[in-house]
């Protein structure tokens, strides 16, 4: 569909420079982390990354723990990909991609344990605290996951618990006490096309790729998840240069929380 | 039961402080951010484009088409769930009636003007804030309109006719409060939206809407500059 994007794109990346003249491992400027900007949210965060533009909010509620973890609160990541944000998003119940942004930035928070679930736990068996982080892009100019989940991490890290008297919480009345963050988990997009690997695609690039590994990872360089996407199969060497690529540019970012 | 002060110092008849700015979405055709006291809106405008289904089509004229919502941590309360309520419905549906009346759509058969409007952040007045959006990111899109449409709240808090009520006067407690929503298009002075709930005398009715017409040109002032401003800053 998009053939001659696609090569114009690869005869570029050869001679080591990008359609809007980057280099290949290079993500947009600005890159901007606004935090506390919602304030109806216990924490929220508002992300650029060049033309992207995504805020995140978090809410907390109450709830009754799974049964089968009965001392543990637990996180719920939803993404609505807004119309508002990109002509070819449609009003609707979230499909596919807004699922695969939601799951992918929840296990990147989730198998990090950047939130220690226990301490989520009010009253074992019981009640619990639910983390309810909501993505809503405005302006999806590319890589929706990597802003998104450095929007949520920067969200979580400055979420204050409403005040919770037992039997209801009272939203009008932030306490001190923050969710405790123990990670860091960022995600960083590589993308393949032909034999190149780049990072932070904008809308042409994204038109054309041939597969994406998505790299979370945190302070250390443990990978946390991964997310592989795109009609073409890597292989091993690919896999091992694109983990390379995420654990670097990681740092990278993790410097705008 | 009288209402002395308003809670937040303001005069009665002063809106809360006002922020506008248009082109704040690149990938729109249209767009501007609408921010009125703790109410903070954006709004996006497609088109004219294609419109499916068929169906709906006008091989007359071209049809506009907006969307309300409130983002999941925008209301001071509990998480809003994701997906259209019966009052987003609505709103939507009032939205488009007050801005229709500004476009001319003839030149477009067959297509669609979509508005969609976000709030990050709520506290009285979202649907007037969108509507100032959306009027706004109309006009950044380039389509042909008669005026602008500015928008507001007037209404009542026990015994003070007052404008541009916060969520603290809408719901007062034991006393008669009206709220009333009105979106007006500035040059010829005709309403294109208004609705109430609560109590009100006519007399008292006719009041607020010269109230509301006074803080509307005040409005339509601040979109007119958020407008200029982007073409100035293209100028240089």
């Amino acid at each position: 569909m998009h053939r001659e994007l696609r090569s114009h794109i690869i005869s570029l990346l050869a001679a080591g420079i990008r359609l809007d003249g980057r280099k290949l491992a290079e993500y947009r400027e600005p890159i901007e982390v606004e935090n506390n900007i919602v304030k109806t949210a216990e924490g929220s965060a508002r992300v650029k990354i060049g033309d992207t533009e995504v805020i995140v909010g978090i809410k907390l509620e109450v709830g009754e723990p799974y049964p089968d973890t009965p001392d543990e609160g637990t996180i719920i990541v939803g993404a609505e990909l807004l119309p508002l944000s990109n002509p070819d998003f449609e009003l609707g119940p979230p499909g596919i991609q807004a699922i695969e942004l939601a799951r992918v930035v929840d296990r990147g928070i989730r198998e990090s344990k950047a939130l220690d679930f226990k301490k989520l736990c009010i009253e074992k068996g019981e009640k619990i605290w639910m983390v309810i982080i909501d993505i809503c892009p405005i302006n999806d100019a590319g890589n929706l996951f990597d802003a998104a989940s450095l929007a949520a991490l920067a969200a979580l890290k400055n979420t204050r618990y409403p005040s919770f008297d037992g039997e209801k919480v009272d939203y009008k009345v932030k306490t001190d006490k923050k969710l405790a963050l123990e990670k860091m988990p960022i995600a960083v997009t590589v993308i393949k096309i032909g034999d190149k690997f780049i990072v932070d695609p904008d809308t042409e690039e994204e038109k054309a790729i041939d597969s994406r590994l998505t790299v979370s990872s945190i302070e250390d360089g443990t990978l946390c998840a991964l997310q592989k996407g795109g009609d073409f199969p890597l292989t091993m060497e690919d896999i091992d240069k694109m983990l390379d690529i995420g654990i670097e540019k990681a740092k990278e970012l993790r410097k705008y929380l | 039961m009288t209402y002395k002060q308003r809670i937040d110092g303001r005069g009665f008849d002063e809106a809360r402080p006002i922020e506008a700015k248009v082109g704040v979405i690149k990938r729109a055709d249209g767009s501007a951010m609408f921010k009125i006291g703790n109410t903070w809106a954006y709004a996006a405008v497609y088109g004219p484009r294609n419109l499916h289904p068929k169906f709906l089509q006008d091989p007359q004229k071209g049809i506009l088409r907006c969307n309300y919502n409130m983002m999941p941590f925008s209301s001071s309360g509990e998480r809003v769930r994701p997906g259209g309520s019966r009052r987003s419905k609505e709103i939507s549906m009032v939205t488009e009636k007050a801005l229709l009346p500004v476009l001319d759509l003839e030149e477009y058969p067959n297509s669609v003007v979509d508005v969609f409007i976000e709030l990050p952040q709520t506290e009285a007045g979202s649907r007037c804030a969108g509507i100032c959006a959306a009027s706004m990111a109309l006009a950044d899109a380039g389509l042909n309109m008669k005026d602008l449409v500015c928008a507001v709240s007037v209404g009542r808090v026990a015994d003070k006719l007052l404008v541009d009520l916060d969520y603290s006067e809408e719901s007062y407690p034991n006393a008669p409060v009206a709220d009333i929503p009105i979106a007006m298009m500035p040059n010829s002075g005709k309403i294109t939206l208004l609705q109430m709930d609560g109590e009100v005398k006519k007399e008292e009715l006719m009041k607020l809407l010269e109230m509301g017409k006074k803080v509307l040109t005040d409005i339509y002032e601040i979109q007119k500059n958020a407008l200029k401003e982007k073409y100035h800053e293209v100028e240089e």
